[in-house]
């Protein structure tokens, strides 16, 4: 009985939702009272390894294969499908990321399982697990059980567990390779080199003021009202993932799961209903702000401070009061 | 080029959502419902896939009878013609079982594209392409910004190949090649969706929509996700909600943000 904790790098970058997951993983092997082993993908992954090894576990074990060096579905569900029917874990937790996504869907149905893709914590009642869901774009929470035999597929959200709560070990943990069997022929995407588009001059990450826009802003011509804001209270303008979509501010200034993830001290959010793509990337920030018409807005549960009402009467009242203060 | 476009129905997106008495899924009665946004952007990406290079778009769901009004309305934008697997428990299915079912319905039709959009508005798994990908045995690839169609129909030594551009995280993107027939789950707003035109609304009313329940398609439908409790999350945070007109508001706030939480 353990539970198998799957960690993300791309070319000995680690991502660090590994960490996260590893929290996760540890903290549902408690749960259960059984083992925590964590598991490495990749090509020429021996010294990784090493580096998940300082962490509680009881073991990590390396899925190394010269046709893993490129990230693939097929390769990466075919090599942990091997790693899983080795080492018959109970649970298998991955971090709930873009190359999860991809994959792990996958793996489960070559199972025949279901995935639980997407929680946000973990409780036990009786033998039997409970995960939470956000359902409904953040609007409600689900408690789910998973029924059958294992194993079980589960990935967590960004942020829903702390990287840096994850325990590290006396001694470190021993460090297994298991034999991959892979034929070029199994894999059938030719993965070009990952490359960036934008020039990312725009780094919201080290902004302490951040005003963002959503949905509610409704036209393109409307985010100047919510830039001149920005510009009084010294901050930078942002948006959720539609705005950037239309065109109407460019793609470097989203913050989401697509986009920047940001944590400045303030946080205003106009007229964005929070949705968890848009939640995730902003969850960090110390004090939230949030202005939207609809008083049921998922954003409002993560805001210190929420005015319900229309942006278009409240952002104009904000500029003037900024404005009149400034002149005194 | 044969393309399946697999579409959700879900609460339109400004609802009001209620959990249900017994506290385990919502109240539905009154709720209206609309085609999933993400999907109306896989749909899209179909239209003009046809429109470039020929064939035929065929809308697909699994879901409650009301879900026959979602097909129509791709119809009415220029599909060809729909499939409805209907039964009531696919409002609550989680991705495997339906998945499961559209595969079924897909294995009857010859398909040299799949598209399915990014995740549901309202479960959210983000799963059902990729599983169906697995169980059709077809190569996939996920969050599509742009199909390329340069070479799309020229038939290689091996077959015919797709290249698609996936966007990975951080600013990060990716050329993917792969043979047809393949899978793509689309990213929401990489194509302007248009709109069905009186003509196309009437045009959809003879276009023809094959209907199926899951045991025509020898389809058990058993989801082993299961939710115990539905119920609106905890506020993380004790927001302090300020009242009064727009400029009291303001006002308020100002003074919040400069003295209580002391960030301006």
């Amino acid at each position: 009985m353990s539970v198998l904790i799957v960690t993300e790098q791309r070319g000995g970058q680690w991502h660090k939702m590994s960490w996260e997951a590893v929290a996760a993983g540890q903290q549902i092997a408690k749960l259960l009272e059984i083992e925590a082993f964590a598991a490495v993908v990749g090509s020429g992954v021996e010294s990784l390894g090493g580096e998940v090894a300082k962490y509680k576990l009881t073991e990590v074990i390396l899925c190394n294969h010269e046709l893993l060096a490129d990230y693939t579905p097929d390769g990466f569900s075919l090599a942990l499908r091997q790693a899983i029917e080795h080492l018959k874990p109970e649970i298998v937790i991955f971090p709930h990321t873009y190359q999860v996504r991809d994959f792990a869907p996958k793996l489960a149905a070559s199972f025949g399982k279901p995935f639980l893709s997407d929680v946000v914590g973990v409780t036990r009642e009786d033998a039997a697990l409970i995960f939470v869901r956000q359902l409904f774009q953040g609007k409600l929470n689900a408690d789910v059980s998973v029924e059958g035999e294992a194993p079980f597929f589960v990935s967590v959200q960004s942020g829903a567990f702390r990287g840096d709560s994850a325990e590290s070990a006396s001694a470190p943990a021993a460090v297994r390779g298991i034999d991959v069997t892979l034929e070029a022929s199994q894999i059938r995407t030719r993965p070009q080199k990952p490359f960036r588009e934008s020039k990312g001059e725009v780094d919201l990450s080290s902004a302490p003021i951040i005003v963002s826009v959503g949905r509610g802003i409704k036209e393109a011509e409307n985010i100047a009202m919510a830039e001149e804001l920005a510009r009084l209270l010294g901050g930078e303008i942002a948006a959720s993932r539609p705005i950037c979509d239309n065109g109407w501010l460019p793609l470097e200034r989203q913050i989401g799961s697509s986009g920047q993830t940001v944590s400045p001290k303030l946080y205003l959010a106009l007229g964005i209903s929070g949705a968890i793509q848009h939640v995730v990337g902003m969850k960090g920030s110390r004090t939230v702000v949030a202005v939207n018409k609809d008083e049921s807005a998922p954003i409002f549960e993560i805001a210190d401070y929420g005015i319900v009402g229309d942006l278009f009467d409240v952002v104009p009242a904000l500029v003037e009061a900024l404005k009149e203060s400034s002149g005194d | 080029m044969n393309i399946f476009v697999c579409l959700k129905q879900v609460p339109a997106r400004d609802s009001l959502i209620r959990v249900n008495t017994a506290g385990d899924w919502i109240d539905d009665g009154d709720l209206s419902f609309e085609m999933n946004e993400p999907d109306a952007f896989a749909l899209e990406e179909g239209l003009r896939l046809k429109e470039k290079h020929g064939g035929e778009v065929v809308a697909v769901t699994a879901g409650p009878a009301r879900s026959a009004s979602t097909i129509r309305e791709a119809l009415a934008k220029g599909a060809d013609r729909g499939i409805l697997i209907e039964d009531d428990r696919f409002a609550q299915s989680d991705a495997l079982a339906t998945a499961g079912a559209l595969a079924a319905a897909l294995s009857k039709e010859k398909h040299d594209l799949v598209l399915t959009g990014l995740q549901s508005d309202d479960a959210g798994f983000g799963q059902v392409g990729v599983i169906l990908a697995e169980l059709l045995g077809l190569p996939h690839g996920t969050i599509i910004m742009e199909v390329v169609a340069e070479g799309i129909m020229e038939v290689s030594a091996e077959g015919s190949s797709i290249r698609v551009k996936r966007e990975l995280e951080a600013g990060w993107f990716q050329h993917v090649e792969m043979p047809l027939p393949a899978l793509l789950t689309i990213q929401s707003g990489i194509n302007k969706v248009r709109y069905a035109t009186l003509i196309g609304i009437k045009k959809a009313k003879s276009k023809p929509l094959q209907r199926y329940t899951p045991q025509d398609l020898g389809v058990e439908l058993a989801s082993r996700q299961s939710i115990r409790r539905l119920y609106a999350p905890k506020s993380a945070k004790q927001t302090q909600f300020l009242e009064g007109s727009p400029k009291e508001a303001a006002a308020k706030l100002l003074e919040k943000l400069r003295f209580e939480a002391r960030v301006l």
